[in-house]
């Protein structure tokens, strides 16, 4: 086939076909295109303001070293205001997490950007390793999945910031969407699509990447010899998610689009009135003080299995309800510090509201 | 018969698959039996008078399933091409640019493989 030029530019030698258009685009063209529908997904949004401290959820992976290097730069070209941190999460997973951590380290140098990094270890007394000694290979990613979110509030409010982002980008969301369908997850399938989700006792999280392709993000950071760590997690090969990523695979090589439409379809959900009604309302953990459905947020469920030598059986609300049939957890358990938002993000008293 | 030295580069992981070795050097003749039936490979080559083709990106990934995979090659070949999720490039562009499979393999070619099936 002759060597093709660029839709955009007309001038350059296109190197990508975008699967989200089709479009044959050269190298600059690329880079300014990603970086720009970022931007406009950011401003779109309207995520930030001036000042706003902002934590980039870092792993070292493909997504959050393109997402660090992307912030940077859209900070700078288009004067965001923004101050930029890098907050990473070991779960204490030996080969995986401990290699990874390295490449965050060195975004750390190449970006110029604080970085904080916070352990399960130090934050509930378990690794990942020995969570999954305890609890098998089926539930263990119930078990990342709720410590990591956790622990990156945490770590926000440690380094006191108003933000949160991270790298999940168009595939993972359209993932999520068909996880939530498959599972009958109703809650998160309402959720689990918007840009950018604050609880009241939460600080707020986006995702710049929601409208962008993995395959763009890979090819963004190939072209830009950006550095990251590509490694399976070790425990992945058995997790649901899986199923869903291999049919979303082989639904894009059909049909490119496939993945956009999919989230563009999640957005249009909207639970109807009476299944809404047996939703959960949200209510605060009794023990460490984070966002619940119920009396104790799932961490703290989940941590009490741990300690108590039953984790499989907290995993789901039903096993749950059984468990505490049973009577109640001994004393002196290890439990979650207390979860304090930092004083600027705790949510206004009533009587200090003024007119302006 | 002639034969085409090429470069081949592999990220993302799959090196791991490829005695953790990212960058490779290859020879592979000019001219291939024209099918390549995934379990056939070897048996077609030995028959000279077997219909030929100039070899393309299709045949070198059996071919490198076949010669330079070390394990699970499940992760690498999927349905008779590459398993989706693992991005090919050809000569620094994209190979759907190139016409995928069917794109003809010159001298001095350089290839690469990046995967993008692990977390980011």
């Amino acid at each position: 086939m002759p060597p093709r030029t660029c839709a955009l530019c007309s001038d350059a030698r296109a190197i990508l076909k975008r699967p989200k258009t089709g479009q044959q685009i050269c190298k600059e063209c690329f880079f300014y295109v990603f970086e720009t529908e970022v931007h406009n997904t950011i401003t779109e949004a309207q995520l930030f303001k001036r000042g706003d401290r902002v934590a980039i959820g870092a792993s070292g992976g493909k997504d959050s070293t393109v997402l660090a290097h992307v912030m940077k730069t859209l900070n700078d070209r288009y004067d965001y205001g923004l101050e930029l941190f890098l907050l990473s999460i070991d779960e204490g997973i030996t080969g995986y997490r401990d290699d990874s951590l390295e490449t965050v380290k060195r975004n750390q140098q190449q970006y110029a950007m604080p970085l904080k990094i916070l352990s399960y270890d130090e934050l509930y007394g378990w690794t990942m390793d020995a969570i999954v000694s305890q609890v098998g290979k089926k539930n263990n990613c119930t078990f990342c999945g709720v410590f990591r979110r956790q622990a990156l509030d945490r770590g926000a409010a440690i380094l006191n910031v108003d933000h949160i982002v991270t790298g999940h980008n168009a595939d993972d969301i359209a993932e999520t969407v068909l996880m939530n369908i498959m599972r009958g997850d109703i809650a998160r399938l309402g959720r689990c699509t918007s840009i950018c989700t604050q609880g009241e006792d939460t600080i707020k999280r986006s995702k710049p990447f929601k409208y962008a392709y993995e395959k763009e993000i890979v090819m963004y950071a190939y072209f830009k010899k950006l550095d990251y760590f590509s490694t399976e997690c070790i425990y992945s090969p058995d997790a649901y998610r899986g199923h869903a990523r291999v049919f979303l695979k082989d639904l894009e090589a059909a049909r490119p689009s496939a993945i956009i439409d999919i989230i563009h379809s999640g957005e249009a959900f909207e639970v109807k009135e009476d299944v809404k009604a047996t939703q959960k309302i949200q209510q605060t953990c009794k023990r460490c003080g984070y966002m619940s459905s119920n009396e104790l947020c799932k961490a703290c469920t989940l941590l009490e299995g741990l300690e108590r030598g039953l984790p499989n059986a907290v995993v789901t609300d039903r096993s749950r309800k059984r468990l505490d049939a049973q009577g109640p957890a001994p004393e002196n358990l290890r439990q979650i510090p207390l979860f304090k938002l930092p004083v600027k993000l705790q949510p206004k008293m009533a009587s200090a509201k003024t007119t302006s | 018969m002639s034969s085409l030295s090429l470069k081949i580069e592999f990220g993302g992981g799959l090196e791991l698959l490829f005695s953790n070795q990212r960058s490779h050097r290859v020879t592979i003749s000019a001219h291939v039996p024209t099918s390549t039936s995934e379990a056939g490979l070897t048996a077609k080559e030995r028959d000279a008078d077997a219909p030929t083709k100039p070899a393309d990106l299709a045949y070198l990934v059996f071919w490198l399933r076949d010669n330079l995979l070390k394990e699970r090659a499940e992760l690498f070949v999927e349905s008779g091409t590459v398993r989706p999720g693992i991005l090919v490039l050809i000569n620094d562009a994209d190979w759907e640019l190139e016409g995928e499979g069917e794109y003809e393999l010159k001298n001095g070619d350089e290839i690469v493989f990046i995967s993008t099936l692990h977390g980011g």
